[in-house]
């Protein structure tokens, strides 16, 4: 592997969709995602690809759309509310089957929120991207490292299943910078051809159409059910989560992304106390690894999810445990980043056997209020 | 049937018949969902006959957005993108962005690009997206029943203006091709309608001009056909371009708004 640079979440975002083939680049300046836009803004032209700053995200979303129509690897970033206003596309690349890696950077809401850290739009990202039956893949890296690695592997995935692949990242990770080694670079011309893609026939085919509208109901039900197929198929084959020490955990916590950097201190810290503590860390939150829930669920105790929300993804990790084991949750929102210590505090309440539903104000976990 | 039964006689006269009007190459044999006598129908069909004419059909990609065009994907024979509802110069915008030797145009209705496609239709033509754009002005919302455009005239009365378009409260048409002919990135903005064989020549010869200049690199183009909506009207489609010329044109008056070659004095 190369050798190792120092760089920011967001760039290694931007620099890691270049090498894997993405010359299309389409956003709207947004904090906290900005440096993903402005490297994409210096390198693109420098490599022969577009740049563009379009005047909203919803035209933004559609620029993606079309590029993506045309068969190219096309890439948008944005945060929370910027993503809000790209469901509306999201949900038309979905009903057309189109492939696009779409970043959020997430910060808290709702409404203009702030622009602190956040991992509140769990719930926009897996549940409902858009209107209608559908789905996006997401991806949840928890490193710089990460960031760099997933940018392939999500455009791999969605041009494999026609489907849109989201990276949910948060201002933290986008804005800090750790070593990493970047991938080699994708030859553009070795990607696959995309046979349905909209880039004229010129008289050697049928013609292709992007479309989402069928007004026969029966038509719609038929393609809705072929892409839920599909993503029958993401959800055995796509699932990805770390294990940290669970093989033998007691109290087992479920976090991703900046939340899981500091679970992972604080189960270490437990383990240190006595407490058999360990941590699974969901890198793909949809599908979720429920396969790897299931695995642990005979050994665990009890499980703590921690989000830096009000607890949007402990309902996954509720209905994948299933009734099993008890399920607590601690969070701050907002843009508060939990420390370590606190982390630590619920886990040992956890551990002699309280089951928590702590949210800000409702803990007296550091001895008062914050 | 049994009058189709075919004689000797038939097939000679069809050996001797000449084709004088056909289905445009660039047309599939899809039956149009149009109504009888709308504009919808006349126009596609004079883009057809373009892309025929310069012999771009396998080059060429076609939006439609939603409005009574949004199946245009099933009529034209190029590829086709159906998109969101306004978002037709963004979703071409992309498309132009990849495949810059490719011909990429827009197929609107007036409730899609100067209500709710209107930031895009802005940004599109002062970026000056090389792409074509073909704007069926009718003055109503045709798709969903004959509600208030931005451009039904003052005292209109449609289905959600019932006592006549109100501009105290519900404020005054939008001029598109005027609003769009201050922007540097036009290339060729101009006002045709098809209420007689001449005006079809006129609007087919705009239409042309659109696409050349996309093909010349020069910009957005836009060409606005006023046009008829007989059904949410009410009308007959006689009586609706009676009433277009009588109530439309005044407001929207016919006419070349840019054309940078123009200004250059190229013809
Ligand atoms: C986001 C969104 N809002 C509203 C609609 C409903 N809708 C469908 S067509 C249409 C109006 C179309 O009018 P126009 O663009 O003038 O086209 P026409 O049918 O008159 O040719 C509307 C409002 C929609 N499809 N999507
Ligand atoms: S509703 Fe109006 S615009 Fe739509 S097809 Fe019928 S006549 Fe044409
Ligand atoms: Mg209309």
């Amino acid at each position: 592997m190369a050798e190792k640079v120092l760089m920011k979440g967001n760039e290694a975002l931007a620099e890691a969709a270049l090498r894997a083939g993405c010359r299309y680049f389409f956003g709207y300046p947004i904090t906290p995602q900005t440096e993903l836009a402005a490297y994409m803004a210096k390198r693109m032209p420098k490599v022969g690809g577009i740049y563009l700053q379009a005047e909203s995200e919803v035209a933004a979303i559609n620029m993606v759309y079309g590029a993506s129509a045309a068969g190219a690897r096309v890439m948008t970033s944005s945060s929370s509310p910027g993503v809000s206003l790209k469901g509306e596309g999201i949900s038309y690349m979905i009903g057309a089957d189109l492939p696009a890696v779409i970043i959020n950077v997430q910060r808290g809401g709702p409404g203009l929120g702030g622009i602190q850290p956040s991992q509140a739009d769990y719930w926009m990202a897996t549940r409902a991207p858009g209107h209608g039956d559908g789905h996006v893949v997401v991806f949840a890296p928890s490193t710089v490292q990460e960031m760099s690695d997933l940018v392939a592997s999500a455009f791999d995935l969605g041009d494999k299943y026609r489907v849109p692949v989201m990276i949910l990242a948060d201002g933290m990770l986008g804005q800090m910078m750790e070593p990493v080694a970047l991938p080699e670079p994708t030859d553009v011309q070795s990607l696959p051809e995309k046979a349905w893609a909209t880039n004229g026939h010129g008289g050697k085919r049928p013609h292709n159409i992007v479309n989402s509208l069928y007004l026969v109901a029966q038509q719609l039900e038929d393609t809705v059910v072929e892409r839920s197929l599909r993503y029958s198929r993401i959800k055995e084959e796509e699932q990805i989560a770390e294990a940290y020490l669970t093989e033998d955990a007691e109290i087992v916590l479920v976090a991703y992304g900046a939340a899981a950097r500091i679970s992972r201190s604080a189960v270490a810290k437990a383990r240190e106390m006595g407490i058999k503590a360990g941590l699974i860390r969901p890198i793909t939150l949809w599908p979720f690894p429920v396969n790897t829930i299931d695995t642990i669920v005979p050994v665990a105790k009890a499980f703590l999810t921690v989000e830096l929300s009000m607890g949007q993804m402990v309902e996954d990790v509720r209905l994948a445990v299933n009734g099993r084991r008890p399920v607590s949750f601690f969070g701050h929102t907002g843009g508060i980043i939990p420390t370590p210590d606190e982390v630590l505090t619920a886990i040992q309440r956890v551990a002699s056997g309280e089951q928590l539903d702590l949210v800000p104000y409702q803990s007296k976990l550091t001895g008062g209020a914050r | 049937m049994s009058a189709r039964t075919e004689s000797p006689s038939n097939e000679m006269a069809e050996q001797r018949s000449k084709i004088l009007f056909e289905r445009p190459q660039a047309l599939t044999d899809a039956i149009t969902n149009y109504c009888p006598g709308c504009s919808h129908g006349i126009v596609q069909r004079l883009v057809a006959e373009v892309i025929d004419e310069l012999g771009i059909e396998g080059k060429t990609i076609g939006v439609c957005p939603v409005g009574c065009s949004v199946m245009a994907y099933d009529f034209y024979a190029c590829d086709m993108v159906q998109a969101a509802h306004g978002r037709a110069p963004a979703v071409a915008t992309g498309l132009k962005r990849v495949l810059p030797e490719g011909v990429v145009f827009a197929y609107q209705g007036d409730g899609d690009l100067a209500s709710i496609g209107m930031a895009e239709t802005i940004h599109a033509a002062t970026r000056g997206e090389k792409i074509s754009v073909i704007f069926i002005n009718n003055a109503i919302y045709g798709m969903t029943g004959g509600q208030m455009a931005p451009t039904s005239l003052p005292g209109q009365v449609t289905q959600t203006s019932p006592y006549g378009r109100d501009t105290e409260t519900a404020g005054y048409p939008i001029r598109v091709c005027e609003l769009l002919s201050t922007l540097d990135g036009v290339a060729l903005a101009q006002r045709v309608t098809v209420d007689s064989p001449k005006n079809v020549r006129l609007a087919k010869k705009a239409i042309r001009k659109a696409f050349e200049y996309q093909i010349e690199g020069l910009g957005y183009s836009i060409i606005e056909v006023v046009s008829t909506c007989p059904t949410n009207w009410g009308f007959s489609p006689m009586d609706a371009f009676e009433w277009m010329r009588d109530n439309m044109l005044p407001y929207y008056p016919l006419g070349v708004y840019r054309d940078i070659k123009a200004a250059k004095g190229e013809q």
